[in-house]
């Protein structure tokens, strides 16, 4: 059965787009991730052009980001306060970077830098992750644990503005999260995704949060961020397809719900270890795209009237 | 409402009359000028939510032997060509042209290979062929380089569908009765478009004829496209909201797994 996407201006098979939202829904409930990263190069493989994904992706995490957000609420897993503070960088963050898009769109890049930052961005943490939980791997099967300490203190602890932070157990500089939230909200508005992959580890080292609330205050600031980008894109650019959206965070609640009970059955580290597995490999196939030669070196964009 | 003619029926001679007078003074060399008659099954194609495409019946008759050429046009918009190349290693938009008046669709087809039936010189005038539409570059680059330019709009475009040369798929009956199918992929453009069909004959064109087909979204598809350009402030407000809604509720049906 196929639709036609008033927005994305194509016609798409009802069944493929449920299965794509139910597919990356399994993931990220599997691995506690938002999934953007997979669902919007996922989008423009089957053809809906970048500004479409990506505005409509945003959509869709706002949505799934919610029901996240209640999950770990009901567990008190959220640090609210900490997660305002991010949303203030946040929202500051993703409206440069919704008009980063729009200016890049304009003169022909935001393809090369949406692409460049999927590259770099998912290389690294995915990179880092793989690292993390190979180590944790080997060191359960060697027996032995090391304890570290809680974390280190660097220069940004001297930072003014200090704020506690009590479900953080953390009295550091406010400016410190904000500009977290800045720099991961630009990426967000940029790659069409919510940012979690980037936010979570840099909770954890940057921070210094516990990693008990780091996954719903992550998914706390993103409701917001992601919300703040639907919104401007759609008044900005016109490229957010609700009809789209709604298909996709059909299957994602299911497939989420599906992912989560499957986590159960999985180490933490394994989990990372294969989540790794797949940012990387989304980070090398989009490698290989920019490096490879087109089929045609030409392209063509309409400048007039709706679509692109 | 009681016309003119209708309470005065002896006024319906001297019209008569003034018709046929006026058909005989038609000059000889444009002479079949009615010698063309085209209609369209549709005239209106309404995209709606199960839209994959749609296929127009055109047909018509002449009054006399010839061959049958139809054009289908949509209306033109800017369009800009990029040219990637290998900057540091990867693949890089460097290089652009912009062009002010290329058609969104462009079909023609045809009851025999263009090139027979019309000299080269007539197929450029009326821009007959993907080869002969006229596009106005909007920047200044040679002439090589603008036809490199060109050819690359009109490769991306029959790439995806939407231009196209149909030869020999105008089929003609007893050498009065012709018709064609217009195939409109999933991705046309919106719009007024234009029909158009000329009647060749001896190489010339003797007679032409002009329909309007309109496509353009219908129902819910044209709802939301309206809304979300019309009132995007709106659109906005109304997409953030939907997701939260449907956010909180799966949560909250799910909230006991």
């Amino acid at each position: 059965m196929s639709i036609y996407l008033p927005i994305a201006e194509m016609s798409v098979d009802v069944f493929l787009i449920l299965l794509m939202g139910g597919g990356v829904g399994f993931l990220s409930g599997l691995f506690g991730v938002g999934g953007g990263f997979l669902m919007t190069p996922l989008l423009i493989f089957i053809g809906i052009s970048p500004a479409v994904a990506v505005a409509t992706e945003a959509n869709q995490i706002v949505a799934a980001s919610v029901s996240g957000v209640l999950a770990h609420t009901r567990r008190r897993n959220v640090d609210f306060k900490m997660g305002i503070v991010l949303t203030i960088g946040g929202f500051a963050g993703s409206s440069v970077g919704v008009v980063l898009f729009t200016f890049l769109r304009e003169i022909g890049q935001v393809d090369l830098l949406v692409r460049l930052c999927y590259v770099v961005f998912l290389g690294i943490v995915g990179s880092l992750m793989l690292f993390e939980s190979g180590r944790a791997i080997l060191r359960r099967q060697s027996g032995t644990a090391s304890r570290g300490k809680l974390h280190q203190h660097t220069w940004f602890h001297g930072l003014p503005f200090k704020m506690r932070f009590r479900r953080s157990r953390l009295y550091i500089s406010a400016l410190l999260p904000i500009g977290i939230g800045f720099f991961v909200g630009i990426l967000a508005a940029i790659m069409g995704v919510g940012g979690g992959f980037l936010m979570v580890p840099a909770m954890i080292y940057l921070l210094g949060m516990p990693t008990s609330v780091v996954v719903g205050t992550s998914l706390f600031q993103i409701i917001f961020v992601t919300a703040n980008v639907t919104f401007l894109q759609a008044v900005n650019n016109q490229t957010v397809d609700i009809v789209l959206a709604l298909l996709l965070l059909t299957g994602a609640v299911i497939g989420a719900q599906l992912g989560t009970k499957a986590s159960g059955k999985l180490r933490g580290e394994e989990l990372r270890g294969l989540l790794a597995l797949m940012v990387l490999g989304v980070c090398a196939k989009i490698g290989i795209e920019l490096v490879a030669k087109p089929d045609d070196v030409y392209s063509i964009n309409e400048i007039d009237g709706f679509g692109l | 409402m009681i016309s003119l003619r209708s309470s005065f029926p002896w006024l319906r001679m001297p019209l008569f009359a003034l018709a046929v007078f006026a058909i005989l003074q038609i000059p000889a060399d444009a002479a079949r000028d009615n010698a063309l008659v085209v209609d369209l099954s549709d005239d209106l194609i309404g995209i709606s939510t199960g839209f994959t495409g749609a296929n127009v019946l055109l047909f018509g008759a002449t009054d006399g032997e010839g061959d049958v050429i139809v054009l289908v046009r949509s209306p033109d918009s800017r369009v800009v060509v990029r040219r990637k190349s290998r900057v540091a290693g990867i693949w890089i938009n460097t290089d652009e042209l912009t062009f002010d008046d290329a058609p969104g669709f462009y079909q023609v087809a045809a009851s025999g290979p263009v090139a027979d039936i019309l000299p080269a010189r007539l197929l450029e005038a009326n821009q007959i062929g993907v080869d002969n539409i006229v596009f106005k570059p909007h920047e200044f680059l040679s002439p090589s380089e603008e036809q490199v330019f060109r050819e690359a709009l009109v490769r991306n475009k029959q790439r995806s569908g939407l231009y196209g040369e149909s030869v020999g798929d105008v089929s003609i009956q007893g050498g009065r009765l012709f018709r064609t199918r217009l195939e409109l992929p999933a991705n046309v453009p919106t719009g007024e478009y234009t029909v158009t069909v000329l009647l060749v004959d001896n190489r010339e064109v003797v007679s032409r004829s002009t329909r309007q087909l309109s496509v353009r979204k219908v129902g819910i598809e044209a709802k939301v496209t309206e809304f979300a350009f019309e009132q995007s402030l709106w659109y906005g407000i109304l997409a953030v909201l939907i997701a939260l809604i449907a956010g909180w509720f799966a949560g909250f049906v799910f909230r006991k797994v």
